[in-house]
């Protein structure tokens, strides 16, 4: 008798954590958060339309990832959270999970495995850097130049950003110390594994400010994604940073003299989040949604929208071609063979750590 | 006679003191009046004075250190730090024990990142060791002191203690040293390292900037507003929408529209290599710094100025300056000695307002300031949206708002907020 009840019970827990809870348990209604522009269009297409065919949610579409950390925190201290997915880049994950903005996900239990039965968190590896954090894309900050601007031998090497006898004229940076301060410092003559180290003490950072301050009169600072592909567009700019899926639409789409610069390239990923603090309907939906928008199809359908990786390492091989411009996306993957030869990988306990601190002297260092 | 002279009360009609029935009839009055304002009255307190009061108290508030680890704050209290040595172990076992409870409610990273702020590395301290205290069993693992150590030296620190004791207070004054570039410590409060301070700095670069944008637009509003109110009723109208016009146009496209204008392979640019002024090497920097930030707030602020100096040049009678002429006055001393002083406190009202939302202005500087024309208000959004650093944003906005508050009130006793006009 115990041992049925058991058994039975365990039953009804693997069903309800492994397939979905019954849709009548649900919400009917969805708010999903995300960056806007080409890349909420590229999950449009790839997640919420073929969820919203198959289960008839209606999904709210939402563009304040780039506040959602302080704006999730400030909808928990006044106890409304209207948001049910968040997309968000993994060091703001990060820190919704410390804070406990964010639930926890059993990746084996709550999302799905890939297609030949490997569980989800072996597919995604090492790419979960935080339990509440559901990769979806590995996305690169690297370099994009004006071919019509740099004479015959275009930049091969990071360090050519910080030439400016070679390659005279303005470039862009992000204005925060972030990939910045790791950049000077290769050009600098730091191995590449000794960066972190070296970053860490006061002196590091002094010396990598010293680098940057070569070229402080020659560079432009951003702070939105949008700003490097506009100058570089207008001719502002010799080459500046940014994403590289917004470099793939000004050189693909807008056909702009523009070529990629992926020489260490630094790696950062994007996923979703779920917020703490919904009810159990919002939340089955919310787990629901995330465990089809991150399977290995959906995964890989999202690139035909957008030069951006997908996370699982089972869908690299079903990235085919652009939906509408029908070229291989392959290359212009930031994790492809060719542009992956030298990359950097973000390190987040890091600048988990050192953001203030490093903050704080970058912006000092600005302002002078 | 002797009726007269009688001081008893006076009496209303039916028979109770006048004084009592009439403050009783006004009392009637006055509760109608405030039942009619009511709605306004809680609309202004909930959106606007709440919210104030919330950002000075945030300021300040510093529960999270006592309320996570009550014991060892406790524990702490006896502890010198003066010796220059590490607490003894009944202040780490306080801490396993708190830490348990704490890792259980998952609050133990957010005093991380809360205690991060002012010492680096704790962030990832208090992560780290939550995984493994986790773990631990408060009665059997006893003593706690080494096993901290092991999972990180930095438990074997002075200085992790020490910022944990000073900010062990319910209260600190530490967000406020921190806006003015001075940190605290144990032995009482003192400067940042040079290369750390910026607060300062911004806070004079936003006064200045805003004086600078005010007097531009002085220069550039007074003549505009005189003209308008010189001219026909007719086309005044006409001339008033031109002034209108970028008023209604989205903030956003305005400055955008800067950026266009003002970039070296902007407009503006252009014209002058085409007209050979300037060398097409020689391209005018005129954004991503101050000038740029100038000239794009003084034409997004130019309306708030020139509609009060207008609406007082409308006031002045024109036959003024006429009289002054007829009696042999020059047109410059007619216009200096009667007619300038008649809009002085045009000038006053739209210097205020335009001094007042350029010093807490945030997007134009945002997008067209570059590194040295940002203000105050870029570093307390950052803090806001990006840091999380929410107290230290609180102080940097409490005292914007404390200067705005003592420069109107010298404001008041150097022109008199009396002279200030903003309509006939």
């Amino acid at each position: 008798m115990k041992l049925t009840t058991t058994l039975f019970a365990t039953a009804a827990l693997a069903v309800s954590t492994g397939a979905a809870i019954s849709e009548s348990h649900m919400a009917k209604e969805m708010t999903i958060v995300s960056w806007g522009g080409a890349y909420s269009n590229s999950q449009q297409k790839a997640y919420s339309d073929p969820y919203s065919a198959m289960t008839g949610v209606k999904i709210i579409n939402d563009e304040s990832s780039a506040e959602a950390v302080a704006k999730l925190r400030a909808m928990n201290e006044a106890g409304n959270v209207t948001w049910d997915v968040v997309d968000v880049v993994a060091s703001d994950a990060i820190r919704l999970c410390d804070e406990g903005l964010a639930m926890e996900i059993n990746a084996d239990k709550q999302l799905a495995p890939a297609p030949d039965g490997t569980p989800a968190s072996e597919d995604f590896g090492s790419l979960r850097v935080s339990d509440c954090f559901i990769p979806q894309i590995v996305y690169s900050t690297t370099f994009g130049y004006r071919t019509d601007m740099v004479g015959d031998t275009p930049p091969t090497k990071i360090c050519d950003v910080f030439d400016t006898k070679k390659y005279p004229g303005k470039r862009a940076l992000e204005k925060r110390p972030i990939n910045n301060m790791e950049w000077a410092l290769l050009c600098d003559g730091v191995p590449k594994d000794k960066v972190y180290d070296v970053l860490a003490t006061p002196e590091g950072q002094e010396r990598a400010l010293a680098k940057l301050d070569t070229i402080k009169k020659d560079v432009i600072w951003w702070s939105a994604g949008a700003d490097t592909p506009q100058l570089l567009a207008d001719g502002e700019i010799v080459m500046g940073s940014t994403y590289n899926g917004r470099l793939f639409s000004l050189i693909v789409e807008q056909k702009q003299p523009v070529a990629m610069l992926w020489d260490a390239q630094v790696f950062d990923l994007d996923g979703w989040i779920i917020p703490t603090g919904l009810s159990p309907e919002r939340q089955a939906r919310a787990l629901d949604f995330v465990r089809f928008a991150t399977d290995t199809q959906r995964l890989a359908d999202q690139a035909k929208y957008i030069s951006y990786g997908p996370a699982r390492k089972s869908s690299a091989p079903l990235v085919g071609k652009h939906a509408t411009l029908g070229i291989d996306m392959a290359p212009y993957m930031p994790t492809d063979p060719k542009n992956a030869k030298n990359t950097f990988l973000y390190n987040y306990e890091f600048w988990a750590d050192y953001r203030d601190d490093i903050d704080a002297k970058f912006q000092a260092w600005l302002a002078k | 006679m002797t009726d007269t002279t009688d001081t008893g009360p006076v009496l209303a009609a039916d028979g109770t003191p006048l004084k009592k029935s009439l403050s009783r009839a006004l009392r009637m009055q006055k509760l109608r009046a405030l039942m009619l304002i009511a709605p306004l009255l809680i609309f202004v307190l909930v959106t606007f004075i709440m919210p104030i009061a919330d950002m000075l108290f945030r300021s300040v508030e510093n529960q999270i250190v006592q309320e996570t680890l009550p014991e060892t704050v406790t524990a702490l209290a006896s502890w010198d730090p003066a010796t220059g040595e590490t607490p003894g172990e009944p202040v780490y076992a306080a801490l396993a024990r708190d830490l348990k409870v704490a890792v259980a409610a998952k609050t133990h990273t957010r005093l991380g990142s809360r205690l991060n702020y002012e010492k680096t590395g704790i962030s990832s301290l208090f992560r780290k060791t939550g995984r493994k205290v986790k773990k631990w069993d408060l009665t059997k693992d006893a003593p706690f002191k080494e096993k901290f150590i092991k999972i990180d030296k930095d438990w074997g620190d002075v200085g992790v203690w020490k910022t944990l004791k000073v900010y062990s207070p319910k209260f600190t004054n530490g967000y406020f040293l921190n806006a003015i570039d001075m940190q605290k410590g144990l032995d009482g409060a003192k400067a940042r390292p040079e290369n750390q301070q910026i607060y300062i700095k911004l806070f004079k670069r936003t006064l200045f900037m805003s004086l600078v944008i005010t007097g531009t637009c002085i220069l550039l509003g007074y003549p505009v507003a005189w003209i308008l109110a010189n001219l026909p009723m007719r086309t005044a109208n006409l001339l008033m929408i031109l002034v209108l016009l970028p008023f209604w146009t989205s903030l956003l496209v305005r400055t955008s529209a800067w950026k266009v204008m003002l970039q070296q392979q902007g407009v503006i640019n252009d014209v002058l290599v085409w007209l050979g002024l300037v060398s097409d090497s020689g391209r005018l920097v005129m954004i991503n710094n101050q000038t740029g930030t100038i000239i794009a707030m003084t034409h997004i602020l130019l309306p708030f100025m020139i509609l009060p100096l207008y609406s007082v040049m409308q006031t002045i009678p024109p036959s003024y300056v006429r009289a002054a002429k007829s009696l042999g006055a020059t047109n410059w001393t007619a216009f200096w000695r009667v007619y300038f002083p008649q809009s002085v406190p045009g000038i006053g009202a739209g210097s205020i307002l335009v001094f007042i939302l350029s010093i807490g202005y945030y997007i134009t500087p945002e997008i067209v300031g570059g590194t040295t024309g940002t203000f105050i208000s870029n570093r307390i959004a950052y803090h806001i949206s990006s840091s999380l650093n929410w107290g230290l944003a609180a102080a940097l906005g409490s005292i914007l708002l404390a200067v705005v508050l003592i420069l109107y009130w010298a404001y008041d006793h150097i022109v008199g907020i009396d002279n200030v006009k903003l309509g006939g």
